[in-house]
């Protein structure tokens, strides 16, 4: 087994997923086979070979630091499921 | 009357040009086509029956932000989310005078192969409506395919352009990763997502990358383009060498009627001038889909970090602040961007990172030296876009393994960060089979021209059977 029942469970949480049994039960089999058939990877010997982050080769992308007209505060809140004073409300503790 | 499945957006615009009708007119032609044919396709997440510009109407994929308008990335965790501006691809589209047809349905966060993973209910092929359009961009593959839009921006991340343009048979462009500006686009994953164009035929999809490719400011991974985008004329390929990846046209998996379809294309590319030969991809294709789907969800379980419940989208009120993100995700997401999530969390955590995500890192390296070492000797390479024709609703829905391996031909050359340019090249069964030409990086123009010249030479026709 790639991955057991109680390692999904971490995972969620760390996930921040609130999941149901009935789905931990499902993902727990599915997330088992699919981590057997992508752990195909570790199969070669890669020891020597540079990662690749990105697929272009860029480095340092400057912009001149000059000021630019930003979001209006009630465009940035309009979507928000609850706001107080130009802020985004969320609930306590 | 205007024939809004024949139509093409360069015909349309020449329309315009000479007053025979008005951007308007062709606007509400669209909305009457889709009002049509959409109950039974589901194309459209929602239309825009406002006409803001004078040009050739378009569709966009719902994972492009517009301002004002619904954009969900068919996520129920996204319901009723009205971006406050305009992605670039969006504003650029807007500068151009392309008014706004709608918005197009995909898989969630656009995470599958079928679009059978909206949260908003499956799109339908309009060659079949019994099968799946492809996916993620399925939406807009169908838009153009049924005369719903001329012309479509998709996404591809793994084969989210391509593939659904293979299944719907029309034409697609995943283009070099950089060209095109992701600012406003909602994430999936940052290393390999590209916007494109989708159309009836090559020449549209040029006109379209043209408008959007670029340059911008608000996205630095993207690259001034070193030559400008042209419009195909060409007829022949005299000159070109064309790779045929024996891995990519011998895979398992791959239907019969698909590679009949293929190899007839790949000797009428002899015919008009090619040089052709074989070559070898050989760990590109046997790593390509493990490679991506570690360095696919690890991404994704980052950028969906975001929906949280705090800013925009789905709240599920209940109790502290923990367990108000943790309800809140439950019910917003569905199973794959969950499944995605939950994969790429374990592959970034301690203790599996460099097993995971780090390997597949070099993994992808040795992909791209790979792709590299056959353009030593060959200018494009060619293969099926998709191992099989449009598959059934509901075939492969139970099993994630068995969705991933639909882009099993077009992941390589996506590691790669590669250009590829899908075009229909024949029917099995009486369904398109897509031809997938893969270019170097910023070869667009070179794809154009070969994509052209085989098109032309092909004949396809782009409707459908059932609607013509």
């Amino acid at each position: 087994m790639a991955i057991s029942r109680a390692e999904v469970v971490h995972v969620a949480r760390l996930a921040r997923l609130a999941l149901t049994d009935e789905e931990l039960d499902r993902f727990a089999g599915q997330l088992d086979a699919i981590l057997e058939a992508v752990g195909k990877v570790s199969e070669l010997d890669l020891s020597g070979v540079e990662p690749t982050l990105h697929p272009l080769e860029l480095s340092n992308v400057w912009a001149e630091d000059a000021p630019q007209p930003s979001l209006p505060v009630e465009d940035a809140l309009a979507n928000a499921p609850e706001v107080e004073d130009d802020a985004f409300r969320v609930p306590a503790g | 009357m205007i024939d809004t499945l024949r139509l093409t957006a360069e015909e349309a615009q020449r329309l315009i040009e000479r007053g025979e009708v008005s951007g308007a007119e062709l606007h509400r032609a669209y909305l009457d086509a889709t009002a049509e044919r959409d109950p039974e396709l589901h194309a459209y997440l929602c239309t825009v029956e406002e006409t803001e510009g004078g040009g050739v109407p378009i569709a966009l994929k719902d994972v492009i932000s517009t301002r004002g308008v619904e954009t969900t990335a068919a996520s129920k965790i996204l319901a009723g989310y009205k971006p406050p501006f305009d992605a670039t691809v969006a504003a650029r589209c807007k500068q151009a005078g392309l008014p706004l047809i709608g918005k197009t349905n995909l898989d969630e966060f656009a995470m599958g192969s079928s679009t059978e993973n909206s949260a908003y209910g499956p799109t339908r092929n309009p060659w079949d409506p019994s099968r799946v359009p492809g996916g993620s961009s399925g939406g807009s593959t169908a838009a153009v395919a049924a005369g719903m839009a001329p012309w479509a921006l998709g996404s591809d991340t793994g084969g989210s352009i391509k593939q659904p343009a293979a299944l719907c048979g029309v034409v697609g462009l995943r283009p070099t990763y950089g060209t095109v500006s992701r600012y406003g686009i909602v994430a999936f994953a940052s290393s390999l997502d590209q916007v494109g164009p989708i159309a009836k035929n090559v020449r549209d999809c040029a006109l379209l990358h043209r408008i959007v490719a670029g340059r911008d400011a608000n996205d630095t991974t993207t690259v001034e383009l070193p030559e400008p985008i042209e419009i195909p004329e060409a007829v022949d390929l005299k000159g070109l060498r064309v790779g045929v990846p024996k891995e990519l046209n011998e895979a398992e998996g791959i239907e019969p009627g698909v590679s009949d379809a293929v190899n007839r294309t790949i000797e009428l590319c002899r015919e008009l001038g090619a040089e052709v030969g074989e070559c070898s991809l050989p760990r590109s294709v046997e790593f390509g889909l493990p490679c991506y789907y570690l360095i696919a969800p690890s991404e994704a379980s980052s950028n969906l970090a975001r929906y949280d419940g705090v800013r925009y989208g789905l709240r599920v009120e209940d109790g502290d602040v923990r367990t108000m993100y943790e309800r809140t995700r439950d019910a917003g997401f569905g199973d794959e961007p969950k499944r995605r999530i939950m994969l790429g969390t374990y592959a970034l955590s301690a203790g599996y990172y460099e097993a995971y995500y780090g390997q597949a890192q070099k993994v992808r390296t040795v992909i791209r030296q790979e792709h590299a070492a056959a353009f030593e000797h060959f200018d494009v390479l060619v293969s099926p876009t998709s191992p099989t024709i449009a598959f059934e609703l509901g075939a492969r829905t139970a099993n994630p393994l068995a969705m991933y391996a639909a882009d099993l031909l077009t992941i390589p050359s996506n590691m790669a960060g590669l250009p590829g340019l899908s075009i229909p090249c024949g029917l099995s069964e009486g369904l398109p089979v897509g031809f997938q030409l893969i270019g170097r990086q910023f070869s667009e123009n070179l794809l154009f021209r070969a994509g052209h010249a085989l098109e032309q030479a092909i004949g396809f026709d782009v409707v459908p059977e059932r609607l013509q």
